[in-house]
């Protein structure tokens, strides 16, 4: 007996599944899962009615991943995360980690968690650990889709890179597979300012506006070559370097690099947001 | 508060600016550098000696500039040089920039000799490390033009020591007249290059660099060429053949005459992706230095591909650097022969462009590869028209068309009716194809001569076909008959290429009739072309340079590893936390509910709660009565455990408040109105909270709770469709689950209807039996009275009274008369011993009657002839109410 209620426990409070349940129960929740799902049936339509085209895709470093994109269901996924991966991803993250505190603030359900009392600590954990799941289930959700949309128009083919020579379909699963693993692990930094705006805000929206906002200052701030070595620093520097995963031989530098700094990055931002949130007064 | 945060603000500002400005300031460049224009043997030449910084004597190096280029376009090279302690001389060769003279194409006697008197001169200077009197420790580097100077001065002059000849020729008759046939675009660019002084555009800093526009001096057919070379070249461009006298002129501007004769050790760094000179120049040049170590290396660019990848420019500056510090400076180990080369391995993921790979072999193979593979190619004779003045032609490459020759592998256009295709059946296995594929074709021509473009392409299986850097072999043919059948099979070379043929990847033989860089026959005819037997594949096993980053995978895995570690033990600590937690009970209050003593909350320098003491106990209904901003909320806000109290101390059955703390789970609140999960129903909201609170559900008493909130069918709908009332009944439902020990409600009334309101306070009266405690805040009078037991009443942050309701609700003898005459009131009343009064308003006596009764009052008030509007008992507790608040109630109304 530790002076509590009876069959009260601290690490009992809260659970993942509860939270997770929770969660699910949300509109928001169900309609950016949705999405992800519908995303690959739109690219599909767009490719079917689109047809041949012309070939002017531009000169950009995505151009050819474009022009394979529909020669398998391989290509087919590959391309989908990647037109989604520079906004749509970062928006999906942003959302799952920014809307975790500050709603449960802005609703006043926060207090009431508190009071049960879920311990600080618990709470920030198991809200980070439903956000995480859910912004890989996004991430899954939408390769998943879009490989086996991709799959049963166009077929099960080798992975075309468009630039160095073609893979096989097994290891292009497995390199689908790390592309999507390195997008998610890069897009934790998102998921790291996310979360701290999310405990120091009650707006959800301001904490998700303020994470895609940032990253889009980042990314801006890395076309500026002028920078030179600082851009190493950039959150979003390391982002497009899957691209070395569709190397052959693949190209492991910067996928390393880019891990490290989110890594970093998302560790500085979680243990901010866990010390400040473990301190300060909820007064929504 | 405010302030401090500012300030860190500041800093952290200022921190990042100055690692800003530290990392943007530009570094020491480290080096010198020193115009001069030198007289060397007979023109005057424009020079530029890059100097590092020490006193030591260093190492020097010459380095040349490609054709049309001056010394300013190798002045990013020279640089870096003179940073890595190499005294680096640059200077406009003769005929370009402001050098005087005339081009003479890498003549023995001038461009040459001049070199010979740059090494002269080089000897005099004093930071110059000398082998002997007059000999500079010299290297000798430069692309194309200054290649091929690189060889011709090596072969000349013992002096030099080692040399890096990059993109460069060796036979120059050959690299124009390739197979006979004439270049007629790359020619007419050079020629062009040296009337206009430059070239157009394009080229990286080892090649030419583009002047601009100037007025051609002198003689507007040959400009700057020296008379010689110019006619030359008016009549070879004209008749597109290669006669004895040109082919002899070009040979003494030529590395292929001299070759034997070099000394110093030769690393020659070739082009893949070069059209003008390919990879065969390289190849001969290896082959013909028999007197000096040779090593070979190849990178992606080249006259089409420019600098190549940045990864591969790092890769051939790191191989010369390595060669001129071993064989030069005397630095480092001795560079291994060992063969490299490197293909686009796909985009580069961080910066522009694309990316390559490196690869190497132990040995130079040469062009024939380690190993051979042959592959049949199928099909009858065709016929090929080549059309009149060789228009239309087949695009192949574009000269100078950098990175975009690569874009054109996928689109080259053959021609319809102009060339024959020979397929093979799809590859079995991948093949490292490095070196020059050989194919046997047969050919008829009417007039026993013919000019083909032969080409190999690699097609995937979406048909899609690519010819390796748009690299073709033109041949020219003599001594055909006019019938493919009696035609003997003629062995072709292809240009060397670097291409990795994959499974299931098919080779095309095409041969064409024209091609748009090379000058074919004018007049149109009809040949008859077959390609015969195989395609030979040159092979070298594929083995990739190691890159040695294994340091920052290691960090990862260290990183990883470390958080890992981190989380854990941050878990663990948190739960030790957590049981070491101190759990004390105050003995003397391990049965009250809520005693707290001294409480004070500040935020910053604004007092919210100055300092309150109450205590409720078991089997009360306690109310906690202020005006608004009396710090009602903020009290409760700290019993919560929401937020810290400055000082002072809350106890709940004993045990010291934290946030956090266990205890707090013996307690339901309402506070601040209801936070409820807009999305999910009333129904579901309990059951949400009650799974998280992770008690037995039994224990929940769900059931009651919802007969509390009264919502009858309204419980299965989504809370954000509820209106106040029915979130507030809700919420003092989740407060009651569970039944705690201790109820708080903050307002449990606001926003119900009057019959709820009754309601209400017969469900927290019923509630506080059997040992179980209510805390109810309020800022109305009416509610406090008539619910609760006991009352608190705060103003300002103090407690300004408390105890029994009944005791102090009870009558007081203090009574309000509203009446029509004051004057006569108060002379009436002044009649009585121990009564007092006070004047409120200017109808009104608020009267202390004593011993006096009421009723005695208003008989006595009568009978003097006042007028009694209105007569009100006043309570203890209105009156302390009162004089906090204000004079009337109305101000603190409902909210």
């Amino acid at each position: 007996m530790n002076g509590a209620a009876q069959g009260y426990s601290p690490t009992r409070t809260l659970s993942f599944a509860s939270e997770f349940v929770r969660q699910w129960r949300r509109r928001r929740t169900q309609l950016a899962l949705g999405f992800m799902v519908l995303l690959p049936v739109v690219l599909l339509i767009a490719f079917e009615i689109g047809g041949e085209g012309d070939d002017d895709n531009g000169n950009g470093a995505f151009a050819s991943i474009i022009d394979v994109a529909v020669v398998g269901g391989l290509n087919f996924a590959l391309f989908t995360v990647f037109v989604s991966s520079s906004f749509l991803l970062v928006v999906i993250f942003a959302l799952f980690h920014g809307d975790t505190i500050a709603s449960e603030a802005s609703w006043g359900s926060l207090r009431y968690l508190l009071a049960i009392p879920v311990p600080r600590g618990r709470l920030l954990s198991i809200k980070l650990a439903v956000a995480l799941t859910y912004s890989l289930l996004a991430v899954i959700t939408l390769t998943g889709t879009a490989l086996a949309l991709g799959t049963l128009r166009y077929g099960w083919n080798p992975l075309q890179s468009g630039v160095s020579a073609d893979v096989p379909t097994g290891e292009g699963v497995l390199r689908l597979l790390g592309v999507v693993g390195y997008l998610s692990v890069t897009l934790l930094v998102v998921a790291g300012i996310a979360f701290l705006l999310s405990v120091l805000t009650d707006a959800p929206l301001g904490a998700v506006g303020g994470a895609v906002l940032l990253f889009i200052v980042s990314s801006i701030l890395d076309q500026i070559t002028a920078l030179g070595e600082l851009r190493n620093f950039l959150p979003t520097h390391f982002v497009r370097a899957y691209l070395g995963l569709l190397s052959s031989p693949v190209q492991f530098d910067g996928i390393v690099k880019g891990a490290i700094s989110a890594i970093c990055y998302a560790t500085l931002f979680w243990g901010i947001a866990y010390w400040r949130f473990t301190r300060k007064d909820v007064t929504s | 508060m405010r302030k401090r945060r500012w300030v860190s603000l500041l800093v952290a500002v200022a921190v990042l600016a100055g690692v800003v400005t530290w990392a943007l300031w530009p570094a020491d460049p480290g080096y010198t550098s020193h115009d001069e224009r030198l007289s060397v043997n007979g023109v005057t030449l424009d020079t530029r000696l890059y100097l590092p910084k020490t006193s030591e004597k260093v190492p020097a190096l010459l380095l040349g500039h490609g054709f049309g280029g001056t010394k300013e376009s190798v002045a990013e090279d020279a640089k870096e040089f003179a940073g890595r302690g190499y005294a680096v001389l640059t200077w406009t060769a003769r005929g370009f920039g402001a050098s005087t003279g005339q081009i003479h194409l890498n003549s023995p006697e001038h461009e040459v000799r001049d070199a010979q008197g740059l090494l002269d001169w080089l000897a005099t200077r004093p930071e110059v490390r000398l082998d002997g009197s007059g000999d500079p420790r010299v290297g000798v580097m430069g692309g194309s033009y200054g290649g091929a100077l690189a060889l011709l001065l090596a072969g000349q002059d013992q002096r030099v020591d080692a040399i890096v000849p990059m993109i460069t020729w060796n036979d120059l008759g050959n690299s124009l007249f390739t197979g006979g046939v004439f270049k007629k675009s790359w020619a007419g660019i050079f020629f062009s290059a040296g009337i206009s002084r430059g070239l157009p555009a394009g080229g990286g800093g080892l090649l030419a660099r583009g002047a601009a526009e100037q007025p051609v001096p002198g003689n507007p057919q040959c400009g700057r060429w020296a008379r010689d070379i110019c006619e030359t070249y008016l009549r070879v461009a004209e008749s597109g053949t290669l006669d004895d006298t040109a082919k002899a002129l070009l040979a003494t501007r030529s590395p292929a005459g001299t070759l034997s004769r070099i000394k110093a050790p030769t690393l020659l760094v070739q082009g893949e992706a070069d059209s003008l000179f390919p990879l065969s120049e390289a190849d001969a040049n290896a082959k013909g230095i028999t007197g000096a170590n040779v090593r070979v290396a190849w990178f992606t660019g080249g006259h089409d591909g420019g600098t190549g990848p940045t990864s591969d420019q790092n890769r051939v500056k790191f191989l010369t650097l390595q060669w001129f510090d071993h064989y030069v400076k005397g630095a480092g180990e001795a560079p291994s022969g060992s063969f490299t080369y490197s293909s686009i391995a796909g985009l580069d993921p961080l910066e522009r462009g694309s990316l390559a790979t490196g690869f190497s072999y132990d040995d130079y193979p040469g062009l024939g590869g380690v190993d051979t593979a042959s592959v049949p190619i199928a099909g009858p004779p065709q016929a090929i028209a080549n059309p009149p003045n060789g228009t239309p032609a087949a695009i192949s490459s574009l000269p100078q068309a950098g990175a975009l020759s690569s874009v054109l592998n996928g689109v080259t256009a053959d021609l319809p009716g102009q060339h024959g295709n020979w397929v093979s059946e799809p590859l079995r296995g991948s093949h490292n194809v490095v070196g020059s594929p050989t194919v046997h074709i047969r050919a008829a021509s009417p007039t026993g001569e013919a000019v083909l473009f032969v080409k190999l392409y690699v097609v995937d299986q979406n048909n899609q076909p690519s010819l390796s850097n748009g690299l073709i072999a033109p041949v020219r043919l003599t001594g055909l008959p006019a019938d493919i059948a009696q035609a003997q099979p003629v062995t072709v070379t292809l240009p060397a290429i670097v291409r990795n043929i994959e499974d299931g990847h098919r080779l095309r033989v095409v041969i064409a009739t024209s091609d748009q860089s090379y000058l074919g026959p004018a007049q149109p005819m009809v040949y008859t072309v077959a390609a015969d037997g195989a395609v030979t594949l040159p092979i070298v096993p594929p083995v990739p340079i190691a890159t040695a980053d294994a340091f920052w995978l290691y960090l990862l895995i260290g990183l990883v590893a470390l958080l890992a570690v981190g989380a854990i033990v941050g878990v663990v600590l948190a739960r030790m936390r957590l049981r070491r937690r101190d759990r004390t009970v105050v003995a003397e209050h391990a049965d009250t509910p809520l005693h707290v003593r001294g409480l004070r909350k500040t935020y910053g320098s604004f007092v919210a709660v100055e300092r309150i003491d109450f205590t409720v106990q078991r089997g009360q209904v306690v109310g906690l009565l202020g005006p608004n901003g009396a710090g009602k909320t903020t009290s409760l806000r700290v019993l919560m455990g929401l937020t810290q109290a400055t000082a002072g101390d809350v106890l709940i059955f004993g045990q010291r408040l934290a946030p956090g703390a266990p205890v707090l789970s013996r307690i339901g609140a309402l506070v601040e109105g209801p936070g409820f999960l807009p999305h999910l129903t009333g129904e579901q909201n309990l059951r949400a909270y009650w799974k998280a609170t992770g008690r037995p559900w039994q224990d929940a008493k769900f059931e009651q709770a919802l007969e509390i909130a009264g919502l009858g069918d309204a419980i299965g709908r989504r809370v954000k469709d509820y209106s106040h009332g029915m979130k507030q009944r809700l919420a003092v439902a989740q407060a009651m689950l569970g039944l705690p020990e201790l109820l708080v409600l903050d307002e449990p009334t606001d926003g119900l209807d009057p019959p709820q309101i009754a309601e209400m306070r017969r469900v927290l009266q019923r509630y506080a039996t059997d040992g179980r405690a209510v805390l109810v805040s309020s800022h109305l009078l009416a509610e406090v009275e008539q619910t609760c037991t006991h009352v608190v009443v705060m103003h300002k942050g103090v407690v300004v009274a408390s105890g029994r309701v009944d005791e102090i609700v009870g009558d007081t003898p203090t009574t309000v008369f509203d009446v029509s005459d004051v004057d006569l009131a108060q002379k009436t009343l002044d009649r009585f011993d121990g009564v007092t009064y006070a004047l409120d308003g200017s109808r009104s006596l608020v009267v202390e009657l004593g011993e006096l009764s009421r009723a005695e009052a208003i008989a006595s008030l009568v009978q003097a002839g006042v007028g009694i509007d209105r007569v009100t008992p006043r309570r203890r507790l209105e009156d302390a109410f009162l004089a906090l608040v204000g004079t009337s109630t109305a101000g603190s109304g409902d909210r």
